[in-house]
């Protein structure tokens, strides 16, 4: 099932990022935010057209996917190529604090994100495309 | 489209009623594979939050037990008798909010038990342009003005930090009546002992593994968590078995 394997990639990226943020006390930058700003409303929209399976449900979906996956394009061109230090470093919310970039993937991240967004979309266009509707 | 004329066109996918109760049953089970993907999803959640927070526990402790001499210099400013039993030593950045709201907690901490804490800061300025700010601290000192000017910092943060940028030129204000002589200040802020200490301390919070301020370690024990809380039973802790 194609919309239920993008669910499945919605909420573990959305558990993901959390524990980034919440339990491993990684500030998120501004461009996280925008990606997770089209990826949570995924983990709650698609099971609304899964349950019962509603073939709609990818012309509401698509659109949020596309417009994460451009902006996880963008981070992930902006670190490998042009400003690798454009992140903020104090967030609000968090603890006073800075990212030190040690650790072993802040590449990681951004990656991941484009990862999830490209097979998310692949998901969703191949189930536009199954569906007669 | 209204929702009327949805409900009066036919729907192509919900079946006739005679042919219910497969469908019903195929729409039963999709339901219990996804709620079993929401148990299995969250249970791994919060399985790697319990494995992260212990494992992080762990290697601090460590991490803090192995580096005992990294804790504090005996150039750092330190306040309290030197025979105290419980040494407080606190990481932070003059131009951090938290460690602002920290600070009178720590002094009531100290105060509390005046003749049992010592307390030791570090400084690490993470915001960017702190480090002049903790170079007017270090030169403070030389006039014994430390601690009346940090304190003067710390109730101006909000003007002189404007969304975590620190500017310094706006910090120098807050200098003002409290007694010092800022043309010494100013040269001293420049002078290689300086830049030592804060090269020390800087050096010192990288083998520690201090990334955020403010951060504290009571008798070379780290905070199981941050929290305000949880640095007053550390301290409490630690007073017990110092002082049974």
């Amino acid at each position: 099932m194609l919309v239920f394997g993008c669910w499945l990639i919605a909420s573990t990226s959305t558990l993901g990022a959390l524990f980034f943020s919440e339990i491993m006390d990684l500030p998120p930058c501004v461009l996280c935010w925008y990606q997770r700003i089209f990826m949570f409303p995924l983990v709650l929209l698609l099971p609304v057209g899964l349950l019962p399976f509603d073939a709609r449900v990818v012309s509401y979906a698509l659109p949020l996917a596309l417009a994460g996956w451009l902006v996880s394009l963008f981070q992930v061109l902006l670190v490998v190529g042009l400003i690798p230090e454009a992140i903020r470093p104090c967030t609000q919310g968090v603890p006073c604090s800075e990212v030190q970039i040690q650790w072993l993937g802040f590449v990681n991240i951004p990656l991941l994100s484009l990862i999830a967004f490209s097979t998310m979309n692949a998901l969703l266009i191949a189930a536009r495309i199954r569906s007669p509707r | 489209m209204s929702r009327k004329s949805k409900r009066n066109q036919p729907d192509p996918v919900s079946p006739p009623s005679q042919a219910q109760s497969a469908p019903a049953a195929k729409r039963w089970s999709r339901r219990n594979i996804f709620i079993a993907s929401v148990a299995a999803l969250l249970l791994a959640f919060v399985s790697a939050t319990l494995l992260y927070r212990s494992e992080q526990a762990r290697s601090s402790q460590f991490a803090a037990a192995k580096n005992l001499p990294a804790l504090a210099s005996e150039r750092s400013p330190t306040f309290g008798p030197a025979d105290a039993k419980v040494h407080l030593v606190e990481f932070f950045d003059p131009a951090c909010e938290t460690c602002a709201a920290f600070f009178p907690h720590v002094k009531k901490l100290l105060s509390a038990n005046p003749d049992r804490i010592r307390l030791s800061v570090r400084h690490v300025p993470f915001h960017n342009g702190s480090d002049e700010v903790v170079r007017m601290l270090e030169a403070a000192r030389n006039q014994d003005r430390y601690l009346p000017v940090l304190e003067a910092l710390y109730a101006s943060q909000n003007q002189w930090v404007r969304n975590h940028q620190v500017q310094a030129d706006l910090a120098w204000m807050s200098l003002a009546g409290l007694g010092l002589d800022l043309d010494r200040l100013r040269r001293e802020m420049n002078a290689p002992e300086v830049a030592r200490r804060m090269a020390q301390d800087m050096s010192d919070a990288r083998i520690l593994g201090v990334t955020k301020t403010p951060e504290f370690f009571v008798n070379g024990r780290p905070l199981p968590r941050f929290g305000l809380e949880e640095l007053q039973t550390l301290v409490q802790e630690e007073l017990r078995r110092a002082y049974p």
